[in-house]
């Protein structure tokens, strides 16, 4: 029982962490650590959602990032039509994700392994390619947004500590409902099915249908993240679904720990930290970086949270 | 005469030019215990797949109560009754032992399209799980992960899993594979019991274990059924023992 306190302290020291650090902001006055930490946030939101299909799932995702950008551009090709309204807005974006996922998810789950990744990477690239082709919003060089999704004075977007709680509140949001799903009937049939297709396929469950609801379900959660990802860069442009980002996002969640509830945030933490402060001291960062990751893969399988465990057992 | 069970006509399936399934016709009766035994390569399990769903045949077909399967995919004929155990185990490794029969039991319990409600605390499912692994003897390691059981262990599991989905017709392929002289002996003992509640449909290799329990058996060689009765006439039958003792022989015989 012991590992389990060792893992389960981190985390929650980490929850708090995150909690209280709008405070620690305020009193320091140290307002690019908000600013680090709201999207450091929101990237941890679309990691976890890209662990619900790749740690429960088994789905290897390499086109993550295309629900980045289709939830920021959502929000940014609203804006600049005129609709500013946040009710509008974000149900729009996570709508859009949800459908994109639909066509993507009933295409790309007709194969599996190798072939999963390269088919769900491809059609990110394509994506990639619409939204570089958009001339009327900004194609290549992106769309600004000039304002931030109103939501008629319940909360304001533009503060940034209520902008933080806002992003915070829903990685939290999103992260109990994953917890709910892989505990329910739905998250065992999703999970048996990444441990022996053949087996659940004879006791009476057709695969695909399940998977394909799961990775839907994924897809939404991280629209929601690329909604939240456009206001606070109050920016949107191809780069933020190119086939890199889907690799950092599948990076985090390997480093956290796949298949572990908070593994992803954990994930998404150390590498953007890794990644500010490494570029700070060299422009060679990814040098460093680079291997650094490797022997975090190789040696603390689990990721993260395996080798909490590990330390925990002694 | 009451429709059978199981029905199986004139079922062929090839592989390139290998006829590995070559018209078989055969009947399980309900309450039947049905071997199937054959030689190595005479086609067993590729029949038994068949049955399953998990592969289909170029031609004949399957029916189960009278309603005709051959079309329907593994995990339809999953809900009408049909449950296999693999002859290489296939268990969720990294679940427990009752995880495993659970999901089962689910399959066949509503609609898993739940998002929420903890499906481990759900009472009707758990005691499905734990009487059937009181049935086949492991309810004390309910809560074992199934990478840790012995292959023993495992055989009995799979047998769960299938009781779990309360079947109409089991199909076992080989439960004894692997086992060893007590942990048959249990095997056998244990489908004894079974064979009570179930129709039963055994591939297996144990001669001993195949004559203790068959109702009747159906030998087949080189894809073809060349007998089918009870076991006193499958003993005295000329060309099971052909088949069995000379191989050379049959060989000659297709040319």
């Amino acid at each position: 029982m012991k590992a389990f306190t060792v893992s389960k302290a981190v985390t929650a020291l980490l929850l708090a962490g995150l909690v209280l650090l709008p405070l620690y902001s305020q009193l320091s006055g140290n307002i690019f650590i908000l600013t680090l930490f709201t999207r450091i946030i929101i990237l941890a939101l679309a990691a976890a959602s890209l662990n619900l299909i790749m740690g429960f799932g088994g789905m290897m995702s390499f086109g993550h990032a295309a629900y980045l950008g289709i939830g920021g551009y959502a929000v940014g090709m609203l804006a600049q039509e005129g609709v500013g309204s946040g009710f509008i807005q974000f149900p729009v974006a996570l709508a859009a994700s949800a459908i994109y996922a639909l066509v993507i998810g009933a295409l790309s789950l007709r194969t599996r392994g190798v072939y999963f990744i390269m088919i769900t990477l491809a059609f990110a690239q394509m994506a990639y390619y619409v939204a570089s082709g958009l001339a009327r919003y900004g194609g290549d060089d992106g769309l600004t947004i000039y304002k931030r999704s109103d939501f008629s004075g319940l909360i304001d977007l533009g503060n940034r500590v209520q902008f933080y709680y806002l992003c915070l509140a829903c990685l939290f949001g999103v992260i109990f409902v994953i917890w709910r799903i892989v505990n329910s009937r739905f998250g065992l049939v999703v999970q048996g099915l990444r441990s022996n297709e053949q087996r659940m396929q004879a006791i009476g469950f057709p695969a695909k249908r399940y998977q394909l609801v799961c990775f839907v379900i994924s897809g939404t959660m991280c629209g929601l993240a690329g909604a939240l990802l456009a206001n606070n860069t109050d920016f949107v442009s191809p780069a933020v679904m190119y086939w890199t980002r889907s690799g950092d996002l599948m990076v985090m969640v390997i480093l956290g720990g796949m298949g572990t509830l908070f593994g992803p945030v954990m994930g998404a933490v150390v590498f953007l930290l890794l990644e500010e402060f490494l570029s700070q001291i060299t422009e060679y960062w990814a040098l460093i970086m680079g291997p650094l990751l490797l022997l975090i893969v190789l040696f603390g399988r689990g990721g993260i949270m395996g080798a909490l465990g590990r330390a925990g057992r002694g | 005469m009451a429709e059978p069970l199981l029905r199986v006509e004139k079922l062929v399936r090839r592989f390139g030019g290998i006829i590995a399934t070559d018209h078989v016709s055969l009947d399980v009766a309900e309450g039947e215990l049905h071997a199937i035994i054959g030689p190595n390569g005479a086609g067993k399990t590729t029949l038994i797949s068949q049955l399953t769903g998990h592969l289909s045949p170029h031609s004949g077909s399957v029916l189960l109560g009278g309603r005709d399967i051959t079309d329907l995919p593994a995990y339809r004929r999953c809900a009408l009754g049909l449950a296999r155990s693999f002859q290489i185990t296939s268990l969720l490794l990294d679940f427990t032992a009752a995880d495993n029969v659970a999901l089962a039991a689910q399959a066949h319990a509503g609609t898993s399209f739940r998002f929420f409600a903890n499906a481990r605390k759900e009472r009707g499912l758990r005691d499905a799980a734990h009487a059937a692994l009181d049935r086949v003897g492991l309810a004390h390691r309910a809560d074992v992960l199934v990478s840790k059981l012995s292959h023993g262990e495992r055989r009995q599991i799979e047998l769960a899993v299938a009781l779990a989905s309360k079947p109409k017709l089991l199909l076992l392929d080989e439960p004894m594979a692997g086992l060893g002289v007590t942990e048959s002996q249990g095997m056998v003992k244990l489908l004894q019991e079974l064979r009570k509640e179930v129709s039963i449909v055994l591939v297996e290799h144990d001669m001993p274990a195949v004559f203790a329990l068959a109702d009747r058996i159906s030998v087949l060689v080189y894809g073809r059924v060349i007998a089918s009765g009870d076991p006193a006439s499958i003993r005295a039958n000329e060309d099971v023992k052909r088949a069995y003792l000379g191989d050379q022989h049959v060989v000659t015989h297709h040319g």
